[in-house]
Formats: C-alpha cells, structure tokens, sequence
C-alpha cells in the first residue's frame, strides 16, 4: 500500500498528445478512402423495392445512376405527380439518357467502359411503362449492364 | 550532414500543434460527406436492341418454354394458370430440373426459356418481386448442383467450377415487349 501512497503524491506527468496528429491523420485517410462524393439531390420521391437475390455494386466510379419515381412534393406544381425520370441531379427527358450515358462513359477510362452499370433506382409504386421505355433506351445506347435497385428483405438470409 | 545538423540547431522546429487541428478539420469534413450506404440490387443483362428485328422461325418446343405473365392488376398467369407468387420458386425450379421427366417440362435446363411479360400498368414492385423469384429459383438450383458435385455453395468455388455450373445451368430469360392493356399512371 505505502508504494501507492508515494506515487500519488508526486505530480503526474502530462500525457503526450504528439501521437494525436498521427491517429486523427489514420482516421482521415480512412474517411478520405470511403467518402463517395454524393452529387445529385434527388427530387423524385424513391422508395426502392425489396428482393432476396441482390449483388453489391462494387466500384462506384462505373456506376451512373437513373432515379424514377413521383416528384417531390415542392416539384409538384410544376411537375405534377406521374412519375418522372431523373438524371444527375434535374428533371430529364427520356431521350436525354443517350447523352447522359454518353457524358458519363466519357469520364471513365477506356479499358473499364464495357463495366458500367447502369443503376435503375426505381420507387416501388411505379408502373411498368416508363420503366420498359427507360430499358429500351438504354439498349438503344448500348447500356445493357443494368442494376434494378433493392433493400435486402428482412427476415431472409442475407444474400 | 554535420552543415545539415548545425542549420537545424539554428532554425525552429515547425511547430506541429496545430496539425491535430488541421488534420480534425479535414476529418469532419469527410464524415459529414461520407455515405455509407451500399448500393444493392438485382444485376440484370438486357438483350442488345435490334433496329428492325427480323423475325427469325426459331423453332422451340412449347414444353420448353415457362411463360410468366404479369398483367395490371399485378396477377400472375403462369403457363396459363393463375398462380401465387409465393409459390412460383417451387414451380419454376420443377419446371427447370424436371425431376419426374414429364412430358410438358424442360428437356434440360440448358434448353429452357423463361419468357417474362408484362403490361404497361403492372406495377414496378411486383414486376421486381417476380423477377427477383425467378432468378432466386436459379440461384437455388445452381447451388444444389455445385453442392451435389463439388461439396460447397456456388460461391465458395473457384472461378473456373463457377462457369461449368453456370454453363449447366444458364438463365436465359427473355423479356416480351411489355403490352398497352392497363391503366398507366400519366
């Protein structure tokens, strides 16, 4: 006991923050490495549907993303509300996909252009018909690697 | 080195205190921007598209073809019967392997086609949910065979197993053009 005694009486000694930089710097390269930069707002309501047989999309710099879905309630009065197609961050035109594809192959080095995928985030309450018109455009523009967006289903075994 | 280490006695250090700071900074910034959510979904092939598709007498034999059908009310016809979706895995996996050998079934399933159709009104949700038990079948049965042969679930095995599995059993699904019947939200 008397050993603790003496030890607490001296002053303790600071605790040295010269490591500090060096762990904050490890956590800011590993937030640098994850960090996709999220550069569209959506302004169609999307509520993506549930499946069981999901594949993960790996490398976000080959995927480009197609939002369809109602426009959001500040959207509405000039929009109304069928379901409209999104590309990067406005209102678009089924024949506006061909260019968008376009501006994004443009941007994604050669070698890797056969492996985008197009990500179809699409809300559950849409009907068929502007979806089949979005797909036979993408095929017209020779985009045939198409990701239906989904949640994994809770309760089933994780895919 | 001696000059080197003469200059340095002379010159400060850089005072490294505030590089916590900087570096916190920079730190919250990409915390904030981080989204950690993972993009996930059902990985479809669409078929090239054809200017003018010439129609091709391609003979198939009716007993190899699954025809599913959605229509706008969001009911299934499969091969002509109405059926629940919770039960159409079970069906098209029979329909596939053919266990028993009937005659109105796929002869193989390298030989057989899932035609899927659907209406204009058909809601996308189910549309997905269908498609998604179609290619759940598959995956089902792929497993079973690589299990059966190799001891282990399709993904544990190496790239080469993988394709002699996939090539045993490949989804050849192809998508009719979707009909006008049904009401479309406009």
């Amino acid at each position: 006991m008397s050993k603790f005694e003496k030890k607490r009486g001296k002053t303790s000694p600071a605790i040295s923050t010269a490591s500090l930089p060096d762990i904050i710097f490890m956590l800011l390269f590993f937030f640098m490495t994850v960090t996709v930069m999220r550069n569209s707002s959506l302004k169609v309501d999307v509520n993506i549907p549930e499946a069981t047989e999901l594949t993960k999309l790996e490398k976000k710099s080959l995927v480009n993303f197609v939002f369809i879905g109602k426009p959001m309630v500040q959207y509405q009065a000039v929009r109304g509300t069928s379901p409209q197609l999104q590309l990067g961050d406005k209102f678009s035109n089924i024949n506006d996909i061909p260019v968008f594809l376009e501006k994004h192959r443009a941007k994604v080095p050669e070698k890797q252009r056969s492996m985008i995928i197009s990500s179809l985030k699409i809300d559950s309450k849409v009907t068929m018909g502007i979806v089949s018109d979005v797909k036979d455009q993408l095929r017209k523009s020779e985009q045939l690697k198409v990701n239906y967006s989904a949640k994994a289903r809770a309760g089933d075994k994780f895919k | 080195m001696a000059r080197k280490s003469s200059k340095d006695r002379v010159s400060n250090e850089v005072n490294a205190g505030s590089m916590a700071d900087i570096a916190f900074l920079l730190l919250i910034f990409f915390l904030v921007t981080t989204t950690m959510d993972q993009d996930k979904g059902l990985l479809v092939k669409l078929p090239p598209w054809d200017d003018n598709p010439v129609k091709q007498e391609v003979k198939i034999k009716k007993r190899n073809v699954f025809s599913v059908l959605v229509n706008a009310n969001d009911e299934l016809l499969v091969r002509g019967t109405p059926v629940d979706i919770n039960i159409l895995r079970l069906k098209t996996k029979e329909f596939l392997m053919n266990p028993k050998g009937a005659e109105d079934m796929a002869e193989s399933p390298t030989k057989a086609i899932i035609s899927l159709k659907n209406d204009r009104g058909t809601h996308y949700s189910k549309y997905l949910a269908v498609y998604n038990e179609l290619k759940a079948a598959y995956n089902e049965l792929r497993n079973e065979e690589s299990q059966k042969r190799y001891g282990k679930p399709l993904d544990k095995l190496p790239r080469a197993k993988q394709k002699i599995i996939l090539a045993q059993i490949p989804l050849i699904l192809s998508e009719a053009e979707s009909t006008n019947y049904g009401e479309e939200d406009k």
